[in-house]
């Protein structure tokens, strides 16, 4: 174990937080301001993985296949908002979390249709291929760095699309008192279709920038979704700033468990112990930081006030 | 005077910048039956949800029947003989009149892990709500589905819920609340017809029923009881008149 | 039971149920036998679940947990020889317990979408720890040799005595079921996912009623996945996939939450379904995935409400 593989391992953790932010941002900013549990968010970051790729392929062009990526999965998400989960608003969070489901099955299959059962494979352009050198020694792939960047930066812009926006006012009003919101006159089902749109943007930008990293198949975006869910639980549902903590924190905790618990634990167990417990430790960490804070916080690190649920 | 039945000291309650119970102090006698009034916003039902543990005080102490009550959780204020009424009706909709009281009474029978004898089917259980269900007058509605019954009903079921679980001590957040005059009458000579058996506390905006049944008033305004007194001497108090009755009772 | 007609169709339910070995025997449709017989074990699980979900209010959906454990107890025994039936499935329930007692213990605090995500989160830890143990297959899973051994005629290597076995079983909780809800700890968790302030304000505190629910359940379908894993004579990490989880909870929708024939008939209908597209097309699931939104939005009482005498239930 030396200086520069943690370093690596930081940054690939940092790199799949900035991920799981980019998803958890808009699931849970449509949790808080539409009371929605939507399931089929990883529908939509699969989307993205596989239009970006086909995109790719189409137009040979890897920035013009981002671009219309992103606008796809705009595109859909707007799609299933209208079609799907506008009815399902009033109803209780078990409706949603079956008919979601339902979403889930279907996004899955029509993929499979589409494109097949097995995973595929992006190439990168060679201009993303390439490595870093961030430091004098240290050299970090070109595009995983740039998933980090693109990340960050995102962050920094749904920050002031937050704090300093009309409507992201409007989205911290949702978020801890709804009826306050439409008593304001707002078009409240249009505040929501935007909402459910950015997430779903946001969603398939995650999943677009996936692709030439993880293995893009049917059932990708449930992986995510969960882990997503403990990046929730853990921030606290419907604060944007529990999400980018929860997620830096989950992506952490989750890429260096499972690069040094099996290193660690064979300098205190015997080799063939530490090969087991190792990698089925490292698998259960995230969910055990969500039990342990839980059980302090069970409202998550950063609950939102003045909600009432 | 002996220790009060219920003590509160230095009661304090927040939200965010909004001081909701500033500190109060009260003290409920022993078969008295105390109401408090107010203004809209004087903080009397986050009072009572203090009082009966379903909200966290920041500040102060509770004191029932000689024990402090400040950290006890609802149920447990329940078991020790607090009973309370909800402002906005409370009840299980889905089940028949009768198991709704029974269910209070069942909370108050020992453990309820057992798995095997059907609960409706106990005389134990049955019988006493069956009695109580007759106290206040709902015995011929003992199998309706208590959502179907009429709103007066209803408030009339939260009662008889509270008082299936034993209580030394009621707690009742405007029972008459919602109420048709001829249902409100009935509550009142209700109320009336258990007065002094039982300690009440009667929060209530409804001045017929106040001054009906309580024999002491206290006026809360923003947080702070202001004054405490006898129904005659809180009608007499210049201040309580221009704080709160100056609009209703003046007129 | 407001209906005369009641009880003649459960019972004549229960006779189809019985006459399945001896007419699938007649027929030479060793098929079907085996089909109900799945169709039994899943109704067991939808059955715990619904007494969460249905009658505690409990949105667990983590449900497909308990029948990973409980298959995994067995197969793991197996796996190290011993086939002691008695053992096997003792295992497989003290398992789940266990397992549903700290599940429960953390979830139960929360409550609303936060229960719903814990116990997602918790299955899928479960998940990748299966995937992750290669002494039991990993991502695999394993073969079971042999069907657990019981003493005398209950030999389940015989498919007739195995379905009839499960067929007693699924019987037996019914009837502990029907016994539970009506029970003072059934009308607690019932008052519960009514009104839980209001039974708090009466005195009770609902979350040991409700993590004893909880545990109950587990256990109860852990058994379902010591059926399972002798049914299908295999186990994998896919037991506990959260779509199973999500498969089970949609049995309970379909047939009729909150009532206990309800679930058995969401398992009929759900398997066979499945069975009947999966026949017609490789991709059932994007006819089925609809299905069930519809379902969700527009038939929630589901099929129990058509049976007769199927009103409005109570509590």
């Amino acid at each position: 174990m030396n200086i520069f593989l943690i370093l690596e391992q930081t940054l690939n953790g940092l790199q799949f937080g900035v991920m799981l932010f980019l998803m958890a941002a808009g699931l849970t900013l449509v949790f808080g301001i539409m009371n929605l549990v939507n399931l089929a968010h990883g529908s939509l970051y699969m989307v993205g993985a596989y239009l970006a790729t086909t995109f790719a392929q189409w137009t040979g062009s890897f920035l013009l296949a981002l671009v219309l990526a992103l606008a796809g999965s705009l595109v859909v998400g707007i799609v299933v908002e209208l079609v799907a989960l506008r009815t399902l608003y009033e109803r209780d969070h078990l409706d949603q979390v079956l008919a979601t489901f339902g979403l889930i099955l279907f996004f899955n299959e029509l993929i499979a249709i589409l494109w097949g059962r097995s995973a595929l494979y992006t190439t990168l352009p060679t201009w993303l291929s390439g490595h870093v050198a961030l430091l004098p020694g240290i050299r970090y792939p070109v595009y995983r760095a740039l998933v980090i960047l693109v990340g960050l930066v995102v962050a920094g812009l749904l920050w002031v699309v937050v704090t300093r926006t009309r409507l992201g006012m409007l989205i911290r009003a949702g978020a801890s008192n709804r009826t306050m919101v439409a008593a304001l006159g707002v078009n409240v089902r249009l505040l929501y279709t935007v909402v459910f749109g950015s997430g779903a943007a946001l969603a398939g930008l995650a999943g677009l920038m996936a692709g030439p990293i993880y293995a893009v198949q049917p059932g990708m975006g449930e992986q995510i979704l969960i882990q997503v869910f403990v990046v929730i639980v853990i921030g606290g549902i419907g604060s944007i700033r529990g999400a980018l903590v929860g997620a830096v924190i989950v992506g952490m905790v989750d890429t260096l468990g499972r690069a040094f618990l099996k290193p660690m634990l064979s300098t205190v167990l015997s080799a063939p112990a530490a090969d087991t417990a190792g990698p089925a430790i490292a698998s259960m960490l995230i969910y055990l930081l969500m039990a342990a804070v839980l059980a302090f916080r069970p409202q998550g690190l950063f609950p939102v006030t003045g909600a009432e649920r | 005077m002996a220790e009060a039945l219920l003590q509160v000291r230095g009661l304090t309650r927040r939200f965010g910048g909004l001081v909701a119970t500033d500190r109060l102090d009260l003290d409920i006698g022993q078969g008295e039956t105390h109401a408090i009034i107010g203004p809209n916003g004087a903080g009397k039902t986050t009072l009572i949800a203090q009082l009966a543990g379903d909200l966290r005080s920041d500040a102060g102490a509770v004191r029932f029947a000689g024990e402090d009550i400040t950290r006890l959780s609802a149920p447990a204020r329940s078991l020790r003989g607090l009973a309370r009424s909800f402002q906005i009706t409370s009840i299980f909709p889905d089940f028949t009149t009768l198991d709704n009281v029974a269910l209070a009474v069942q909370a108050h029978a020992g453990h309820s892990f057992r798995f095997w004898r059907p609960a409706r089917r106990e005389p134990a259980l049955r019988e006493p709500a069956r009695a109580i269900l007759a106290q206040v007058g709902l015995a011929g509605r003992a199998d309706v589905r208590a959502a179907s019954l009429a709103h007066g009903e209803q408030r009339q079921l939260e009662i008889a819920m509270a008082l299936a679980t034993g209580p030394r001590l009621l707690l009742l957040d405007e029972p008459v609340a919602g109420m048709g005059l001829d249902e409100s009458q009935r509550m009142i000579r209700f109320l009336a017809s258990v007065k002094g058996r039982l300690t009440i506390v009667l929060v209530e905006h409804d001045m017929d029923a106040v001054f009906a049944l309580a024999d002491r008033i206290s006026v809360l305004v923003y947080g702070r009881i202001i004054a405490t007194g006898t129904p005659e001497a809180i009608r007499a108090n210049a201040e309580v008149r221009q704080a709160y009755l100056g609009e209703d009772a003046v007129a | 039971m407001t209906s005369r007609a009641r009880p003649l169709v459960l019972g004549l339910g229960l006779v189809a149920l019985a006459a399945v070995p001896p007419v699938g025997g007649l027929l030479n449709q060793p098929f079907y036998v085996d089909l109900v017989r799945r169709v039994m074990i899943f109704a067991i699980a939808a059955l715990s679940l619904d007494l969460i979900l249905g009658y505690g209010g409990m949105v667990s959906f983590g449900h497909a947990a308990y029948l990973g454990i409980g298959a995994y107890a067995v197969g793991i025994l197996a796996h190290h020889g011993i086939h002691n039936g008695v053992l096997q499935w003792s295992l497989a329930i003290a398992a789940s317990m266990a397992v549903a007692l700290v599940i429960g213990a953390v979830s139960i605090r929360t409550s609303g979408v936060y229960f719903i995500m814990i116990t997602l989160a918790f299955t899928q830890m479960l998940y990748y720890l299966g995937i992750s143990i290669e002494e039991y297959g990993g991502d695999d899973g394993m073969r079971l040799a042999v069907r657990s051994q019981f003493p005398g005629p209950l030999d389940l290597q015989n498919g007739t005595v195995f379905y009839y076995v499960v067929l007693a079983i699924l019987l037996l909780f019914l009837v502990l079921a029907h016994r539970l809800i009506a029970a003072r700890f059934g009308m607690v968790i019932r008052a519960a996912r009514s009104n839980e302030a209001r039974t708090r304000a009466i005195g009770f505190s609902p979350y040991r009623y409700k993590l004893m629910a909880f545990t109950l359940a587990g256990a109860m379908c852990g058994l379902a996945g010591a059926l399972l894993v002798n049914h299908t004579e295999y186990l994998t990490p896919e037991f506990m996939h959260w779509t199973r989880s999500g498969e089970i909870m949609f049995m309970v929708i379909l047939g009729g939450m909150g009532t206990l024939v309800g679930p058995v008939l969401g398992a009929f209908a759900f398997l066979l379904l499945e069975n009947l597209l999966s026949g017609w097309t490789a991709h059932w699931q994007i006819i089925f995935g609809p299905l069930l939104i519809l379902v969700v939005l527009y038939a929630k009482r589901g099929l129990f409400g058509l049976l007769p005498g199927g009103g409005p239930r109570d509590g």
